[in-house]
């Protein structure tokens, strides 16, 4: 029971703390964010750090939801999110997927064309 | 209910240090930066010389989305260190050792961020525990090697304070705390955003920030 009572605690804590260090953040930064962040970074957190909540299956739900709500509200997602989901279908053995996951980043940011033109040279072989 | 003032009190001290980070410092020489204005930036994975094996990954964890909102593009953490890896470079030592040339050539980075972890952590100085984290940081230009930008950013959130007694259950709180709670994961963004924002040491703005009154992304 108190090992319940504590980790709930500690769940609330970490929230909390993390609620006050982003708006904090916010506070900092005089602008509106560019992108659509949702769940990309903490993604990136949970799959080397708490390997088990962060399976390939999760990640491509989680950020297909993110692209979603980005659309709807009218802002892009932030750089790296569509080759981070290509690459997770490209784990999940689908190739198809990944790859308009691909083109989409490059179409986005043309920063990325050497990158994922690689990338996918790989994948077509 | 004891328990839980001594929470909010914690938290007040949690705050105070955040805020101490929006404080501005000493001038910074930008011409470097002004001469080569990258677009994209790659990280690397970070060297670590500190105890903590998920340092590396947590401040990786924590780096796009403030160059990302200074207006560059960041290539995908994970995916580049999933590609070095299977490309025969396990471990962040031996990325940070990959040629800028080859960095050019095949990711097509215009600058190259390397980091290196020098704390990360807790201390314990006699009843107060100070969690800190400090990170060096380059910016690097793939086409000619120059240092574009380099600064070093430390923060803390510390424990503690007042009367001895205080301090002591202060302590211990915190201590039972901090076994539960890691810190260091919103602490690193503190410390990556406090780093890239600072008005007086930090980035210059990239190309998707519209244009900013005095070119930085932070203009506190």
């Amino acid at each position: 029971m108190e090992s319940i009572v504590s980790k709930l605690i500690a769940t609330c804590l970490k929230r909390l703390v993390l609620l006050i260090s982003s708006s904090i953040m916010i506070g900092c930064a005089t602008s509106e964010p560019l992108y659509f962040w949702g769940n990309y970074e903490d993604l990136i957190y949970q799959m080397y750090m708490e390997p088990g909540s962060a399976d390939t299956a999760t990640q491509v739900a989680k950020l297909k939801e993110d692209i979603n709500k980005a659309s709807t509200i009218g802002k892009p997602v932030p750089p790296g999110l569509h080759s981070h989901l290509g690459y997770m279908y490209f784990l999940q053995g689908d190739t198809h997927a990944a790859v308009l996951e691909l083109e989409a980043e490059k179409n986005l940011f043309p920063e990325s064309t050497k990158f994922i033109d690689g990338l996918m040279g790989r994948l077509k072989k | 209910m004891k328990l839980v003032s001594r929470i909010f009190k914690f938290l007040l001290h949690f705050l105070l240090v955040f805020m101490a980070g929006c404080v501005a410092t000493t001038p910074f020489d930008y011409s470097s930066f002004r001469n080569h204005r990258p677009r994209s930036i790659l990280v690397l994975p970070p060297l670590n010389q500190t105890t903590d094996v998920n340092a590396p990954y947590t401040y990786l964890s924590t780096i796009t989305r403030p160059l990302a909102e200074c207006g560059y593009y960041v290539f995908p953490v994970a995916v580049v260190d999933a590609y070095m890896k299977e490309n025969g470079l396990p471990s962040p030592e031996e990325m940070h050792g990959v040629a800028l040339e080859k960095i050019r050539n095949i990711i097509g980075a215009d600058a190259v961020l390397y980091v290196t972890i020098e704390e990360w952590g807790q201390k314990y100085i006699i009843v107060q525990s100070v969690t800190t984290i400090k990170a060096k940081a380059q910016l690097i230009d793939t086409a000619t090697g120059d240092i574009i930008w380099q600064g070093t950013q430390a923060v803390s959130q510390g424990s503690g304070g007042g009367d001895p007694v205080a301090m002591l259950i202060n302590a211990a709180v915190t201590q039972v705390i901090n076994t539960m709670v890691d810190y260091t994961h919103g602490l690193s963004r503190v410390a990556n955003h406090t780093m890239i924002y600072d008005s007086n040491q930090g980035f210059l703005a990239g190309p998707y920030l519209p244009p900013q009154e005095n070119d930085h992304c932070g203009n506190n």
